[in-house]
C-alpha cells in the first residue's frame, strides 16, 4: 500500500498552486473550527469545576434574594453534611465600570473545607485568615490587573463602606487557583463585610454544603428544602453540578448557532476540496488509463485518488488545529474576563482529527468512483 | 482609446458567454462566496438584533437613578424618600403638578424557557401606574394594565414568546406566589419586552423588600436638561445617587455580550473570507487555464493584454456577486426575525431579542463578498495577461 506514496506525492505537486490553495482553505476551515470549539468550551465549561459532593442552596423565590444567617447552623446540623460555606455576592468593579469583578464574601474556615480544590500556599492562606480586610484573589484576575500579594486595591461598590464612601480598600493576602476553574474570583471575608455594611446584617446570599458522600446529594437536597418549608424564606437546593449545568444552559442556543456556523464552513470547504479533486482526476484521465494498462487494479486507482484527498485534508487539518491551539493560547489573556476558559479542549481536537479523515473521504469519493469506473480504452482516448 | 475600450467590452462579453461551459468550477466560487455571506449575515444579524434591543432602545430623555456605586438595578437599593427628592429636581417633566417618575423594583424569577424547558432567570419588575409613560414606545398587544394592589402581571411581548406559560389569562407561579397574566405589551423591541411587570407594593411584600426600591426613572424635558438634573442631585447631601441616561445605562449593561458577538463575528468573517479567497483563486486559475487557447488566439489577433485582464476580473466579480446575492437571500430567509434569548451576565437576567438582517448589513456583506472575489481574481488575471502567445496556441 505504501509503495503508492511517491505516486500520490507526485500527483499532489502536479499543480502545486492548486494543491497549496486547497490546503490553505482547509487550514482556514480547521482554524475556524478550533476557535469556535474553544469559544463553545469557554462558554459552557463552568460545569467542569463543580464538585460532585457540593450542593447549592438558594432562596426559592429568586436567586438574588438572601437568606437568614441562622440557616447555616441548621444545615450544618444535618447528618451527612461535612461543612457549609456561606457566600454573599459582593460584586463591584475596579478602576473602570467595565472591569466588573466577581467578588464573593466567604468565611475562610468552612470555605477551605468545602472547596478542597482551591489551592493557596499555606503562608498566604494563613495571612488571609488573619487579616479580616484581606482578599484572596484568583490567579488569572491577579495576572490581568498585575496584582501581587500585599497590594492595596480599591474596589468600587454600591454597599457603602464606613459611612458614605463607595470605595472598599482591601489588601491582597493570597492568590489561589482552583482545579478546572477560571480563577477569576475574588474572596473577601464575610465577617468583615457583615460588620461594615449598614443594611442586611446577619443575612447571607446562598449556602454551599459539602457532603460526606456524593451519593446522598438528592436525599440531602430534599431534607434541606423540607427544613425551611412553609417558613418565611423557603430554599431551593440542587447539586452544584446540576445547578451549574442549568446556569450555562441559560446562554441559550448559542451552542446551536456555533454548530450551524461550523457546519456551513465545512460544507463550503468540502465543496472546494471535492471540486479540486474532481478537477485533478478529470485532467488525469489519460494517465489513469495508462496506469490501468500497466496493470493497476480499479481498487488501486481508487486508493490513489482517495490517498491524495486524504493527504490534503489530514495535512490541512493538523496544521489548522495546531494553529487554532496556538491562537487560542494567544487570545486567552485578552479574553480572560469575557470568556475566561477560552481554550481548545482535547475532545475538540479528536473530533477535528476525525473530521479531517471524513472530509478527505467525502471529497475523494466522487472522483475516486469516476476513476474506478473509467474503462482503459475510454480513458486512453479521452483528453 | 475607444478601440481599446471596445476590445475590453468584446472580450469580457465573450468570456461571460463562455462561462456556461465552465459552470462546474464556477459554481464552486459562487457557493464559496455564498457560504461566507450566509455566515456573515447570521453572525451580524445577532449583533444587530442585540444592539437594537439593548443600545438603540435607550432614550436620552429618560434618566435612570441607582444607588451610588451600583452597576445594575439588582445591586441597587433606594429609600422611599429618594423618589420625592428626585422628582423635585430641575428638568423633570410634570403633568398636572406631579412629576413623571417611576420607582421600580427588579428581581429575577425562574421561568422555563420555551426552547429548552429548563428554568431561566427572567426579569420581574415592580412598577407603578406611571411606568408605561417612562418607556419610549409602550403599546398594549393584548389585555390591559394590572390593577394596583393585586397579584396581576403584564408581560412583554418578547418574554411571552420566549418563556413558557406566559399566555393571557393564565396563572403562573413567580417566586413564592401565583400571579394572573392580564396583559401583553410591546415597546418597539426594547429590553422592556423581556420583562414581567407586577405592582411594586405587592412585590415589595412578596419578595421581602420592605419599602425600598431599586431604581427610579424620570422623564426629562429634553436631553439638554440631563446635565442640570444630574448636577443638582449629585451635590445634594441627602442622597447618594448614580445618575445616567437610560441610553448610557443600557449601553454599559450590554457591553460585555456585545463585545463577544462582535469579536466572534469579525473573526469568523475574516477567516471564512480567507478560505473563500483560496477557493476563488483555484476557480479563477482553472478558468484561465481552460481559456489558454482562446486567450492566445485573441492576443494573436491583436487584442491587448488589458481586455484579457479585465475579462478575468469581471468574471470573478460576476461570480462573487452571484454568490453574494444567493448568500444574502439564504441569510435573510434563515435569520431575519429569528427570536431568541440569552443570559446577560451583567444584569443576571435573560434578554429576549430578534435577529435583524438590516439593509446596511447586506450592503456591507455584498461589498465584502465582491472584495473577496476581486482579490481572488487579481493573480489569475495577471497570469492570463502574461500567457505566452505561441505556447498558448500550441496547447491542447
Amino acid at each position: 500500500m505504501f509503495r503508492f506514496v511517491p505516486l500520490v506525492w507526485a500527483n499532489l505537486w502536479r499543480r502545486p498552486l492548486r494543491s497549496i490553495f486547497t490546503l490553505l482553505s482547509i487550514i482556514v476551515a480547521f482554524v475556524l473550527f478550533g476557535l469556535l470549539e474553544a469559544l463553545r468550551f469557554g462558554l459552557f465549561a463552568g460545569v467542569e469545576a463543580a464538585g460532585d459532593d457540593r450542593l447549592m442552596v438558594t432562596n426559592r423565590m429568586s436567586i438574588v434574594r438572601d437568606l437568614p444567617g441562622s440557616y447555616l447552623g441548621k444545615v450544618q446540623g444535618l447528618a451527612g453534611v461535612k461543612a457549609v460555606a456561606v457566600q454573599v455576592w459582593f460584586g463591584g468593579w475596579y478602576q473602570d465600570e467595565h472591569n466588573q469583578l466577581q467578588v464573593i464574601a466567604v468565611d475562610p474556615e468552612p470555605f477551605f473545607t468545602v472547596y478542597p480544590d482551591v489551592h493557596v500556599p499555606p503562608a498566604e492562606r494563613q495571612a488571609w485568615i488573619t487579616d479580616r480586610a484581606g482578599v484572596l484573589v484568583g490567579r488569572r484576575i491577579a495576572a490581568d490587573f498585575g496584582w501581587h500579594v500585599g497590594d492595596h486595591i480599591p474596589l468600587q461598590q454600591s454597599i457603602p463602606y464606613k459611612g458614605d464612601s463607595n470605595t472598599w480598600d482591601v489588601t491582597v493576602r493570597g492568590i489561589y487557583n482552583q482545579d478546572a476553574a477560571d480563577d477569576t474570583g475574588i474572596f473577601i471575608q464575610y465577617k468583615y463585610l457583615d460588620e461594615t455594611r449598614q443594611f442586611g446584617r446577619g443575612r447571607i446570599g446562598w449556602m454551599v454544603p459539602r457532603l460526606d458522600n456524593p451519593a446522598d446529594a438528592k436525599e440531602i437536597s430534599k431534607r434541606i428544602d423540607a427544613l425551611f418549608e412553609n417558613s418565611g424564606t423557603e430554599t431551593k437546593t440542587a447539586p452544584e453540578k446540576a445547578w451549574a449545568g442549568d446556569f450555562s444552559r441559560q446562554i441559550g442556543n448559542v451552542g446551536a448557532i456555533l454548530s450551524f456556523i461550523a457546519s456551513a464552513v465545512f460544507f463550503t470547504m468540502l465543496l472546494v476540496a471535492a471540486n479540486t479533486m474532481a478537477q485533478a482526476v478529470r485532467e488525469r484521465t489519460n494517465e489513469i488509463g495508462v496506469l490501468k494498462t500497466l496493470g493497476f487494479t480499479h481498487a488501486a486507482v481508487t486508493r490513489l485518488v482517495l490517498g491524495e484527498a486524504l493527504c490534503l485534508t489530514i495535512a490541512g487539518g493538523l496544521i489548522g488545529l495546531g494553529l487554532a491551539k496556538f491562537l487560542a493560547l494567544g487570545l486567552k489573556p485578552g479574553l480572560s474576563r469575557i470568556v475566561p476558559l477560552f481554550d481548545l479542549p482535547q475532545r475538540a481536537v479528536l473530533i477535528g482529527l476525525a473530521l479531517t479523515v471524513l472530509l478527505g473521504l467525502l471529497a475523494g469519493a466522487l472522483p475516486a468512483a469516476r476513476a474506478m469506473r473509467l474503462g482503459v480504452a475510454e480513458a486512453l482516448r479521452g483528453a | 482609446m475607444s478601440s481599446s475600450l471596445s476590445q475590453v467590452g468584446l472580450v469580457t462579453t465573450l468570456n461571460l458567454r463562455m462561462l456556461i461551459t465552465r459552470w462546474q468550477s464556477a459554481v464552486v466560487t459562487v457557493v464559496g462566496i455564498a457560504g461566507v455571506m450566509v455566515v456573515i449575515t447570521g453572525v451580524f444579524s445577532i449583533y444587530e438584533g442585540f444592539r437594537a434591543t439593548l443600545e438603540d432602545s435607550g432614550s436620552d430623555t429618560i434618566a435612570l437613578i441607582l444607588r451610588g456605586g451600583s452597576s445594575d438595578e439588582m445591586q441597587s437599593g433606594l429609600a422611599l424618600a429618594d423618589t420625592r427628592i428626585a422628582g423635585d429636581a430641575p428638568g423633570v417633566v410634570r403633568s398636572g403638578g406631579s412629576p413623571l417618575i417611576s420607582s421600580e423594583l427588579f428581581v429575577n424569577v425562574d421561568v422555563p424557557s420555551r426552547a429548552t424547558g429548563a428554568p431561566v432567570f427572567v426579569p420581574m419588575r415592580g412598577v407603578g401606574p406611571q411606568a408605561p409613560l417612562l418607556r419610549g414606545h409602550f403599546r398594549w398587544v393584548a389585555g390591559r394594565m394590572l390593577t394596583p394592589g393585586t397579584k396581576e402581571v403584564v408581560v412583554g411581548r418578547a418574554a411571552a414568546n420566549q418563556f413558557s406559560g406566559l399566555d393571557l389569562g393564565k396563572e403562573i407561579k413567580l417566586g413564592p406566589d401565583r400571579w394572573t397574566i392580564v396583559g401583553i405589551f410591546s415597546d418597539a423591541q426594547s429590553i422592556a419586552e423581556s420583562e414581567l411587570w407586577a405592582d411594586i407594593t405587592v412585590m415589595q411584600g412578596v419578595f421581602q423588600y420592605g419599602t425600598s426600591v431599586q431604581s427610579i426613572r424620570v422623564r426629562l424635558t429634553s436631553p439638554a436638561a440631563f446635565k442640570e438634573f444630574k448636577d443638582r442631585l449629585s451635590t445634594d447631601p441627602r442622597v447618594n445617587f448614580k445618575i445616567e441616561t437610560e441610553k448610557e445605562f443600557l449601553s454599559t449593561l450590554s457591553s460585555g455580550l456585545r463585545g463577544i458577538i462582535r469579536g466572534a463575528g469579525f473573526a469568523i468573517a475574516i477567516l471564512m473570507g480567507i478560505g473563500a479567497i483560496f477557493a476563488a483563486l483555484n476557480t479563477m486559475y482553472a478558468a484561465v487555464a481552460a481559456r489558454t487557447r482562446e486567450i492566445a488566439t485573441l492576443r494573436a489577433l491583436g487584442f491587448g493584454a488589458w481586455p484579457v485582464v479585465v475579462s478575468v476580473l469581471v468574471e470573478a466579480l460576476v461570480l462573487g456577486f452571484a454568490g453574494a446575492i444567493v448568500g444574502a437571500m439564504i441569510g435573510y430567509l434563515a435569520f431575519n426575525g429569528v427570536q431568541t434569548s440569552t443570559l446577560n451576565m451583567r444584569s443576571f437576567t435573560q434578554v429576549a431579542f430578534s435577529f435583524r438582517v438590516t439593509g446596511e448589513l447586506l450592503l456591507w456583506g455584498c461589498a465584502y463578498a465582491l472584495a473577496l472575489a476581486f482579490v481572488g481574481g487579481v493573480l489569475p488575471a495577471i497570469r492570463a495577461a502574461r500567457l505566452p502567445i505561441a505556447g498558448g496556441l500550441r496547447e491542447l
